[in-house]
């Protein structure tokens, strides 16, 4: 196959990945969408294996790689419950990274098939293109793995703070400038090795400071990353596919990103530098701790609920640790046959990903046309009868709009408290993520029902 | 003075992250973990420079170290090709809309 054809399908299949991620606009083209994505992958695989026209023994092992991969996602694919698709999805932006590490090291050891020069002798660009590919590959594959073992609850997610973090971190990313300079200059093997190891070290020590409520930005960035390391690698292999990829990922994590830090008020420099979500930040609690709370039972909230005419329902990361998800919609059900209006609020830092709780109310059935994003829906709360708050906490305090002092001050949050009541399902009154004490517990119209989410909603079904 | 080839492809990365821009902001916020997982798919196209990799030089029984780098490229990225696209697929099903009252 001529270099110009293999060039034009590579081109082919970047504008199939585009029209991907183009149809992601509405749930009802979505699917077309994915198809596309799969279309483009196949014609990008299946052209390179013609153009290399080497169908030797190296092909047969070749294929039988493909097949253990293949066959071990798709195994991962169908067996992952919806509730751990955070974790999958950072495990998921290792491997990328990874590969984009494995694929840079080949290049570089064998340059002659990818025409970047000789070995002792490579093109200063390609060198340029192939480190960096390596380097932003070594800190997704690093920082991914933190996210992972955060996420998955191996590692705390408290943040792991220590003196001159901030300084190492950009001591260790200037060695790497600096080796990447010394690696053009002298071509040294040695250089190449340390760049990928000092990455990996940055990757890791990038991500231990960041709070288990920041993962949200931190899984968008990483996958920003992961589509940098691939245009990194595109420019070296000089393949059309690769960089048009790697700029739309790149560019879809950086958005994502951009999303999710404005959901928290936060910058995007803050979340990076971390030790946000620690419990010694709380703001004055002691004095809050002596108020009277109103809690309930299920028999009370069925009550309310019953003779509610509209319910906005308002799902947290709780509502996912409980996997109370079916339970709700089994709820909703049952109120829907009594005549209540029901739709769901969503906040978009809400659960441990963008649209976490979007995919896990998909999973329970839930039609996706009752499930509104917070500019959507915030103003309905002053006509809503009762607002049933689901294993949210930080997303539904006041203290963002009144507080000053609040850490979490400024940041958009839901309108719960000007229902005309609220239940809030919670376990304890222990604070959330941020670490700061709820107003809302303390109101007159909320009633707090203490209860695992699945257990206590299963028994409002019940009492309808 | 002819262009060098490098500035074409830099033409292309840039343009494309325009695209990548505006195509992004025009995802529906509810799909957005679908979003993460399908980049994460099409970014696995890096098995490309596996392939490559892997099937390099004329060898027949032995492999060299570039050939071993790539099969473990393989294997890596075909776990993200396979996983992000059916996991795509699983969670898109399920996005529904409302029944019509019957």
């Amino acid at each position: 196959m001529s270099p110009n054809l293999l060039a034009i399908f590579y081109l082919i299949s970047g504008i199939l990945f585009i029209l991907a991620l183009r149809g992601l606009s509405s749930p009802e083209t979505s699917r077309q969408g994915n198809l596309f994505g799969i279309i483009g992958m196949a014609i990008a695989i299946i052209v390179t294996f013609i153009a290399a026209g080497n169908f030797s023994t190296g092909f047969l092992y070749l294929l039988i790689f493909l097949l253990i991969g293949g066959s071990l996602g798709a195994f991962i694919a169908f067996r992952i419950p919806m509730t751990a698709m955070p974790e999958l999805v950072a495990g998921f932006h290792s491997l990328v990274g990874l590969a984009a590490v494995f694929v840079a090291i080949s290049a570089f050891l064998n340059p002659e098939v990818f025409n970047l020069g000789s070995v002792g002798n490579i093109k200063i660009a390609s060198l340029i293109e192939m480190s960096l590919g390596a380097s932003i590959g070594a800190i997704t594959f690093s920082g991914s793995i933190i996210a992972f073992l955060k996420l998955r609850g191996i590692m705390s997610g408290n943040p792991i703070t220590f003196i001159g973090q901030h300084y190492l971190n950009l001591f260790l990313g200037l060695s790497v400038v600096v080796l990447i300079f010394y690696l053009c200059k002298i071509q040294s093997d040695n250089f190449f090795w340390l760049i990928i190891v000092i990455s990996f070290l940055l990757g890791f020590l990038l991500i231990i400071p960041i709070g288990g409520a920041d993962m949200p930005v931190v899984i968008s960035m990483l996958n920003s990353y992961s589509g940098w390391a691939a245009a990194g690698i595109g420019f070296t292999l000089e393949n059309t596919a690769l960089i048009i990829t790697g700029a739309l990922v790149g560019s879809s994590g950086a958005i994502l990103s951009y999303i999710m830090c404005k959901g928290m008020n936060r910058s995007f420099f803050s979340v990076i530098l971390g030790g946000f979500g620690g419990t010694d930040q709380s703001s004055s609690g002691e004095s809050k701790e002596q108020k009277p709370v109103k809690s309930g039972n299920a028999d009370d909230a069925a009550f309310l609920m019953k003779n509610a005419s509209s319910v906005i329902i308002v799902p947290g990361y709780g509502m996912a640790v409980a996997q109370a998800q079916h339970a709700l919609r089994e709820m909703v059900d049952v109120l829907k046959k009594n005549g209540v209006k029901v739709s769901y609020a969503i906040h978009p830092v809400a659960g441990r990903m963008p649209g976490h709780m979007n995919v896990l109310l998909a999973e329970a059935n839930v039609p996706y046309d009752e499930v509104f994003e917070l500019e959507e829906i915030n103003n309905d709360f002053a006509n809503c009868d009762v607002a049933y708050v689901i294993g949210a906490n930080d997303v539904t305090n006041p203290a963002a709009k009144s507080d000053p002092q609040s850490p979490i001050y400024g940041m958009p949050i839901l309108d719960v408290e000007k229902s005309k009541s609220v239940l809030f399902v919670k376990r304890s009154l222990s604070p959330g993520y941020a670490g700061i004490d709820n107003d809302l517990f303390y109101r007159e119209n909320t009633l707090m029902l203490f209860a695992d989410a699945k257990k206590m909603t299963e028994d409002i079904t019940k009492n309808l | 003075m002819e262009i060098d080839p490098f500035i074409f492809r830099l033409s292309i990365f840039i343009l494309s992250i325009f695209i990548g821009y505006y195509v992004v902001w025009s995802v529906t916020p509810s799909l957005h973990t679908p979003l993460m997982s399908v980049t994460n798919a099409i970014s696995s196209v890096i098995i490309v420079g596996a392939i490559i990799a892997s099937l390099a030089g004329d060898s027949e029984t032995s492999f060299n170290a570039a050939n071993i780098f790539g099969f473990l490229a393989i294997v890596l990225a075909a776990v993200n090709i396979f996983g992000g696209f059916l996991v795509t697929q699983r969670m898109l099903a399920m996005y529904k809309k409302k029944k019509k009252i019957k």
